[in-house]
């Protein structure tokens, strides 16, 4: 049975799928920084489609926002006008293709093969006044250690970032 | 309706992908990008699992919500380093970079 909601995750799965190969095969790496920004979207996509909106945002607001204009501005900054990426050697490829295609059935075959108990989901938002209370709850279903942990953790990426980049 | 294998086959497909690129790139960004894509397969996992397995729990949810920010953090820092090689030796391929210090 064909509904709306098997219809939008085809289209999408299609977008992701299509965009993914592409960006990994193209030439010119500002084209794969833009299908990369393609693959971001359709993720975010997939997580809207979940009723996870928030995570969507999240999502769109730091990866589609924020990584894909570094990606961009780091590529304009080190890579001169038509710079294409250099011709691997042939056999180099065939065997990174092989590798990956045989990992890749051989994932495919196990997962498939064992079927998984729900076959489907119950629609439902989920609460932010939910997502508020586990980021800060400090009880056994809280977060908020990982929170202020990661907190260090974009700070020293901010010190980092400077100490590495700065000119000499 | 949308079975919980449907999901997984594009992630599946996405990861490998991704580790595709990164054996077969020679530019640093370009192996970056697909370092995101593989990020990227492993959140739509994590979402997954939490939506059809654990509904009413959230740690797949926060999970990715932190490797979101995790990455992001990590994306920074190596940018930062590969400006950082590009200053030094106006390249960022990869069979360039034989010596870290010089």
């Amino acid at each position: 049975m064909i509904t709306l909601d098997l219809i939008v995750f085809t289209v999408l799965a299609l977008f992701i799928t299509v965009s993914a190969v592409l960006a990994v095969t193209t030439k010119r790496i500002l084209r794969a920084a833009t299908y990369l920004l393609f693959v971001l979207f359709g993720t975010a996509g997939i997580y809207f489609q979940l009723n996870y909106s928030f995570l969507g945002a999240v999502q769109l607001l730091i990866y589609a926002g924020g990584i894909t204009v570094l990606y961009v501005f780091s590529i304009l900054l080190t890579s001169s006008e038509g710079d294409k990426a250099e011709k691997l050697k042939g056999y180099k490829l065939v065997i990174g293709l092989i590798a990956t295609v045989a990992a890749l059935g051989i994932c495919l075959f196990i997962m498939l093969k064992n079927p998984f108990v729900p076959s489907n989901f119950e629609h439902g938002e989920l609460d932010v006044r939910t997502i508020g209370h586990a980021l800060m709850g400090t009880g056994k279903d809280g977060y908020v250690l990982p929170f202020e942990v990661i907190s260090i953790l974009l700070l020293a990426c901010i010190v980092g970032g400077i100490m590495i980049a700065r000119k000499r | 309706m949308i079975q919980m294998e449907y999901y997984l086959i594009v992630s599946t497909i996405l990861m490998f992908v991704g580790i595709y690129g990164f054996i077969t790139r020679r530019n640093l960004l370009a192996m970056l990008i697909s370092v995101e894509l593989i990020l990227n397969s492993v959140d739509i996992n994590f979402v997954v699992f939490n939506r059809f397995l654990f509904p009413e729990q959230l740690e797949g949810f926060f999970f990715t919500l932190f490797a979101i920010g995790i990455s992001a953090a990590e994306t920074a820092v190596a940018i930062a380093i590969i400006i950082n090689i590009y200053r030094n030796m106006k390249n960022i391929q990869v069979k360039n970079l034989k010596n870290m210090k010089w």
